[in-house]
């Protein structure tokens, strides 16, 4: 049980220039937290994760485990277990001695590991599996004994590293569930590494969005979607991704379609006093919805309708500033839109995000 | 039946990297053999066979026949056949036969043990550290299998003389070591590169120190790797002449096994039939070593060329 603080620290790789994997990185976890890094590849979301575990050096800053300052310590020293996307289970031990092995290295007592092994196999539905080597089990299996070797150990805190990436995916559902409701049972604090962003919004108490090493924003899911504090959050999570487009200002707001989009005054004062004549406007799929060709809304032509059964969305251009942009937009999964079909559709106005047209940061 | 299997291996080897196609071509694979490539193929598998195990066959049948009828004219198979050579050889009437076997299976095992140990560590230094120099021991371990022995013989003498271990077996481990060591080392990076670095890293995380990775993870993961790379330190040791008989002292019961059968090759004649007979025992302990590293021979010979 113990809180994670990392204060800007940073890992950079040698080259030419030298690459700041993770930049000056402030985050703090707070103890039973179950925090989700996300981000693209090469995000330095699993680099993060390698320092906290003392597999990669941490060149600037510092790492906090519980208070104890564990930047230059040794993994073993930091007590902490780790769960990798391969689970690297020791191909030539039994799952029992896998998951036993960091015990039986502490010097723990034979039955001890025994009644501690058996626990974590009942926990995880591993007790016939015992005795078998890792070949010889599935995918799902394996991927359950890496988690059982984690969890015997009682660390303070789990590492895990895209444990779900391995498996098919309706394993990876399933299994996500699990994860989620072991660590709500056992209360150990967790940093949980994905690039799925789905699992993210799922699993985390709260998000980390990494972009290029630097944090983008740390919130708890419903606080990323409905305030993304720059365009690269509001892009990267939600599925389909965001409609965001650059487009022209006007003294009332945004030109979407041959039609004025309003914006809050706030929003147009910020962007006058900066001197904008453009701004980054970010719609989700499900703020806009078809109207009739009679009413006030954007004129958008219809490319391709992808029906989900619950939901359907339309994909289709609106021209923004003399040339079409593609929008996506959620319709009734009933009635959709047919193809090359010309509609109208219109924004929630109260659902708008507007993000500097050059930085991407937040003007609302 | 051998064969069939084999190329049901290439088949889904190919298959695994083509994708697509892989159907087809494992299809075309499992069609029927024609007659008459059949017999082709059978023909030529049998004469590489008696190519590879005639001169073996003869020297076991050689060395049942006394001296002067091992060569003649018109061989036969039997010829006043008899123990004899393998008694002459084994009581020793015809040099220190057994103190030779002695030294060479010291000298062997030596190699092996201390030759594993350094190209071991070498290898898994080389395969998962990154540090000053590395690219250039891997190049400077290539370049020196490329000097002859003939050329080595002078300086090694001379470094052993300075060393004190000029006639010592020591000295000639240390030779061989010379030469076994760069190739193991080579050999087993490459089958260490093959296990994965994750493991080494939940190994670290699970409280082991690097050394604890490298001895109680790696090493027995490596054991395929190991057992043709000791094959090969014993076969360096094993059968080598150059170097013992000019590093080791003069004396009798100093010799090995290779150095000593010199003695039935004398100026006028050979006495072929103690020669094959010695030769046969020679061979023994190299197919025991064989034999007991063959299951992973195969394995191991394979490990490197396809990504684990």
């Amino acid at each position: 049980m113990a809180e994670v603080r990392y204060e800007k620290a940073s890992r950079i790789f040698a080259g030419s220039p030298p690459v700041r994997a993770v930049d000056q990185l402030d985050l703090e976890v707070s103890d039973g937290e179950f925090l989700v890094l996300v981000g693209p590849s090469g995000s330095g979301k699993s680099t993060a994760l390698r320092m906290l575990a003392g597999l990669e050096e941490v060149d600037e800053g510092g790492i906090f485990i519980g208070g104890r300052d564990v930047t230059t310590l040794a993994p073993k020293q930091r007590d902490i277990a780790m769960v990798f996307q391969s689970y690297a289970l020791y191909p030539h031990m039994t799952v029992a001695e896998n998951m036993g092995f960091a015990l039986k290295l502490r010097g723990v007592p034979k039955t001890e590991i025994r009644s501690k092994v058996a626990e974590a196999a009942t926990m995880l539905d591993l007790s016939p599996y015992l005795d078998r080597k890792p070949r010889a089990l599935s995918g799902g299996q394996r991927q359950r004994v890496a988690m059982g070797r984690a969890i015997v150990r009682e660390p303070s805190v789990f590492c895990m590293d895209e444990p779900l990436s391995n498996l098919d995916a309706k394993l990876r559902v399933e299994t996500r569930a699990n994860i989620a409701a072991l660590q709500r049972r056992l209360g150990t604090t967790t940093i949980y590494v994905t690039h799925d962003q789905v699992e993210a919004m799922t699993m985390g108490h709260r998000v980390a969005v990494l972009q290029g090493g630097v944090l983008q924003q740390c919130d708890t899911p419903r606080a990323l979607y409905e305030r993304p504090a720059n365009a690269f959050v509001a892009g990267f999570i939600g599925s389909p991704a965001m409609n965001l487009k650059t487009v022209p200002l006007t003294d009332e707001g945004a030109v979407l379609g041959g039609h004025t989009i309003r914006l809050p005054r706030e929003v147009l004062s910020v962007a006058s006093d900066e001197g904008l004549r453009e701004v980054t406007l970010g719609v989700r799929p499900e703020s806009m919805h078809l109207v009739g060709s009679d009413e006030a809304g954007s004129s958008m032509t219809v490319e391709l309708v992808e029906e989900l059964g619950a939901d359907a969305f339309a994909y289709g251009t609106i021209d923004v500033n003399g040339t079409p942009e593609r929008f996506v937009a959620r319709v009734d999964a009933r009635r959709p839109p047919a193809m090359g079909q010309q509609v109208t559709v219109a924004v929630h106005e109260n659902e708008l995000h507007v993000f500097h047209a050059e930085d991407g940061s937040r003007l609302l | 039946m051998t064969i069939d299997a084999a190329t049901v291996q290439v088949a889904t080897s190919a298959e695994a990297r083509g994708g697509g196609g892989g159907a087809r071509r494992a299809a075309r694979s499992h069609r029927r053999r024609g007659p008459l490539a059949s017999l082709g193929l059978h023909a030529a598998l049998i004469a590489a066979s008696v190519i590879a195990v005639f001169p073996v066959f003869w020297v076991l049948v050689t060395s049942f026949k006394p001296d002067a009828r091992a060569v003649e004219p018109t061989p036969k198979l039997v010829n006043q056949s008899s123990l004899d050579n393998y008694v002459d050889v084994l009581n020793g009437s015809k040099g220190a036969f057994l103190s030779w076997f002695g030294n060479s299976v010291t000298i062997a095992a030596m190699t092996t043990v201390l030759g594993l140990f350094l190209a071991a560590t070498t290898g898994y230094a080389v395969s998962r550290f990154n540090f000053p120099g590395r690219r250039g021991l891997m190049l400077g371990f290539l370049v020196i299998q490329m000097f002859p022995f003939a050329v080595l013989i002078v300086p090694l003498y001379n470094i052993l003389l300075a060393l004190g271990l000029q006639g010592s077996s020591i000295g000639l481990v240390l030779v061989y070591c010379t030469t076994a060591v760069p190739f193991c080392t080579y050999m087993l990076k490459g089958y260490f590169d093959t296990i994965p670095r994750e493991i080494d890293e939940a190994g670290r995380v699970d409280g082991l120190s690097p050394f604890g990775v490298f001895w109680r993870l790696v090493l027995p993961l490596a054991r395929p790797g190991l057992a043709v790379t000791a094959f090969y330190a014993f076969l360096t040791a094993w059968g080598e002449v150059a170097f013992a008989s000019a590093f080791l002292s003069a004396a009798d019961e100093s010799k090995t096994l290779a150095v000593g059968l010199q003695v039935f090759v004398q100026q006028n004649r050979t006495e072929w039939g103690h020669l094959a007979a010695a030769s046969i025992l020679v061979a023994v302990p190299a197919v025991v070593v064989f034999y007991l590293v063959q299951r992973f021979l195969v394995a191991g010979l394979a490990a490197g060329s396809v990504k684990g």
